[in-house]
């Protein structure tokens, strides 16, 4: 038995960690100037394309990089339709959506009723890979090891990346060029950088982070396909809130997703805090459950409300989001 | 022209994709009957007809093979519409579809498909409606047929039950789509807790009710909670997906699955799940239909069967199981197919003694609800309506519902 509290902080970030996969890639994308509301369909595909090919080599690191490079397809299919083809960014997003979550179907449906079935994933190597790993002294301190400290790789490859992409924003010269192409990519034009270039490279890795978040949630699902319930189940979605949420900041991005995800598991856990602890938090259990249920999403309104009433709320946010940049529109 | 590939490659994605979530939705076999045979079979389905575990695949699997005995072919005789949503709209359209087809006989698996059948069995008084877990007949060629499954699940509980006493843990924990709201789970629940407590009489049963019929991942969080939180040692299950038999599997502890045998999902924790052979129901109505459908409503009428029919049983016992569970769940499974017990009665049974010498004990007792309230009177007949007609809303004592 774990001890509630630990179990609670565990669970945010367990649960909660491919948000911050999504919302990084999403931010990546957003700072190009490319709305991109394919993050479930993305993920989906990601996940699905990432699991199989991991469990054929039976390697976490497969199975990481070919979600990353299917997902990164997929942003190449997207860049191809919207830089290149100008077709309307959110008409894109919304058919990536549509295709990938039929596509995870359709390539499920058709290998559970194959002969081999479904691969498994209890007992892989895989498996043994996407495991948590217990460092030394560490992970056994008191309900922080267990709670921050004792996770699988994939949980510290998120932070890592997030905060690599901060950096990258912050203090790299692409990083500058790139929002400046988000800004205004008719200026960042006539400096001379390459806007086409630029739009694709960051549409790919940014799709492509996705995509792990995606192979993450199938792992984390003890790899069983289900016909009925997608692996991904709406995540890319508030993944694209938690954008905004977040105010375009990677950095930010791990907090909204702590944040989110706080209440995404007290909505799980009310009742147990509330039975191991009835002096104090006794009257949870007083709340309907629906209530709980919804709160994540109440939470979620109330910041998009109040991030769009100030000024400051929005400072990050590219001026040129959503629009096709085409240099002879000037 | 950059702007018509655009809308090209976009359109014939979206084309893909659409065809990809419809599946087959169109029905499949339009060759038409042969001269074998001319009696075709309807079925409009909530999910997809390639599911391969779930709500829908269990009654695909059972109309398919109640085809094969009732010696008819599913690949000629049978018509589909599948990823029928509860909206009285299409639920009609995909009726007069199976009509135009030439259906003699039409089955509706999902609950929301009630008043649509309602209203089509009158315009088409030549076709038998048969509507799965609904309550609505009529007296020419619209029936609802459902099963008990609470006496499956009062077997799984006898396993779960003498897991918990050689484990010497009476938590046992329970995660539910929903509670008290619909009979069916609370049924469920119910028989499966009594199942328990007629093997370990201190066994507490809490529930955890997630409030949807299917999400992977809160299946999964309610079972780590049982676990860890209120420190249960079975985990039994009413949702969609096998996530908590994984999760039990993780943490070492055991589980019953529902649905179908969930040992292969979960090799060190299942102990038998609850499940359902839909093809003696469904057997059973086309022949009825295939010899007269004039009386159709008196041969078969709306359909309530369980144990005896073979409609509901457990799956084959794991090798998880204590010794004494196959003899237990045999007697107990005697009793029920025999008529002579049932589960929400006032009868109660016990069961003592070694495997090998296993014995019960019928005791008379009253049935009780967690707040005290006397349902049935000690010597009581079962409560067969509360079940049938959807009122039973209470939990028998022994149960909790943590959230």
């Amino acid at each position: 038995m774990i001890d509630v509290i630990t179990l609670f902080l565990f669970n945010i970030i367990v649960y909660n960690i491919p948000l911050l996969y999504g919302t990084t890639g999403e931010i990546m994308i957003e700072k190009s100037g490319s709305l991109n509301l394919g993050v479930e369909g993305t993920m989906a595909i990601g996940a699905v394309v990432g699991y199989l090919a991991g469990a054929k080599c039976d390697s976490l690191f497969v199975a990481c990089l070919v979600s990353f490079i299917a997902s990164g397809l997929v942003g190449l299919l997207f860049s191809f339709l919207t830089v290149t083809l100008q077709a309307n960014q959110n008409v894109t997003g919304l058919t990536i959506t549509t295709f990938g979550v039929a596509f995870y179907y359709f390539i499920g449906n058709a290998l559970s009723n194959s002969e081999d079935g479904w691969p498994k994933l209890s007992g892989t190597r895989l498996d043994e890979q996407s495991q948590a790993i217990h460092i030394p002294f560490l992970s056994d301190i008191p309900v922080i090891g267990k709670a921050l400290l004792s996770h699988g790789i994939l949980v510290y490859l998120g932070v890592l990346i997030a905060v690599f992409m901060w950096l990258y924003f912050k203090k790299t010269l692409p990083g500058l060029k790139l929002r400046a192409i988000g800004e205004n990519p008719g200026a960042a034009d006539s400096l001379g950088v390459n806007v086409t270039l630029y739009k694709y490279v960051h549409i790919i890795i940014g799709s492509g982070i996705m995509g792990i978040g995606g192979l993450y949630m199938g792992l984390n699902m003890g790899g069983t396909f289900e016909g009925s319930n997608c692996w991904i189940n709406g995540y890319g979605w508030i993944s694209i809130a938690l954008v905004i949420f977040a105010n375009w900041s990677p950095a930010k991005a791990i907090l909204g997703t702590l944040i989110f995800g706080f209440f995404n598991t007290l909505r799980v856990q009310n009742a147990a805090l509330a039975y191991t602890f009835p002096d104090t938090l006794g009257w949870l259990i007083k709340i309907p459950s629906h209530f709980f249920s919804a709160l994540p999403f109440i939470i979620t309104l109330i910041v998009l409300i109040t991030s769009s009433l100030t000024s400051k709320g929005k400072s990050g946010e590219p001026q040129a989001i959503g629009r096709n940049y085409y240099r002879e529109d000037r | 022209m950059k702007k018509l590939i655009s809308m090209l490659v976009t359109a014939a994605l979206a084309v893909t994709s659409l065809f990809a979530l419809a599946g087959c939705n169109a029905a499949k076999g339009n060759e038409g009957g042969n001269g074998a045979s001319d009696f075709k079979v309807g079925a409009i389905y909530i999910n997809s007809q390639n599911d391969t575990s779930g709500y829908t695949y269990a009654h695909h699997h059972g109309i398919t093979e109640a085809m094969k005995k009732v010696g008819l072919d599913p690949s000629k005789d049978l018509f589909i519409v599948d990823n029928v949503p509860e909206d009285d709209e299409k639920v009609k359209q995909a009726i007069d579809q199976l009509a135009g087809n030439g259906c003699n006989i039409i089955f509706g698996i999902s609950f929301g498909y009630i008043n649509a059948m309602e209203e089509k069995a009158k315009e088409y008084p030549d076709i038998i409606f048969s509507h799965a877990t609904g309550y609505l007949s009529n007296d020419k060629n619209f029936n609802n047929y459902f099963g008990r499954i609470y006496q499956a699940r009062y077997l799984a509980g006898i396993a779960a039950g003498y897991k918990s006493l050689a484990l010497g843990n009476n938590n046992i924990g329970y995660v539910s789509a929903w509670g008290t709201e619909y009979a069916e789970t609370c049924s469920g629940i119910n028989g499966f807790a009594l199942g328990v407590l007629a093997v370990n009489p201190d066994a507490k049963i809490s529930v955890y009710e997630i409030s949807t019929w299917g999400d992977q991942e809160l299946e999964r969080q309610a079972a780590e909670t049982l676990i860890d939180t209120y420190g249960c040692c079975v985990i039994a299950q009413h949702c969609d997906s096998a996530q908590p038999q994984i999760v039990a599997n993780e943490k070492g502890v055991f589980g019953c699955g529902y649905n179908s045998d969930m040992t292969k999902e979960a090799p060190n924790a299942h102990l038998a799940a609850p499940i359902w052979n839909w093809d003696a129901y469904y057997a059973t109505a086309m022949k009825a239909a295939m010899t007269n459908p004039d009386t159709f409503m008196t041969e078969v009428g709306n359909y309530y069967e369980g144990l005896n029919a073979g409609l509901v049983d457990v799956s084959a016992l794991s090798s998880n199981c204590e010794p004494q569970t196959k003899e237990a769940i045999e007697l107990a499974k005697k009793m029920m197919i025999a008529g002579e017990w049932d589960v929400f009665s006032g009868v109660k049974l016990s069961f003592s003694g070694d495997a090998g010498s296993v014995t019960v004990e019928k005791t008379n007792a009253p049935l009780v609800t967690n707040d005290g309230t006397e349902i049935v009177a000690a010597g009581g007949a079962s409560v067969d309506d509360g079940v049938i007609q959807g009122s039973m809303n209470y939990y028998v004592a022994g149960v909790t519902q943590v959230n």
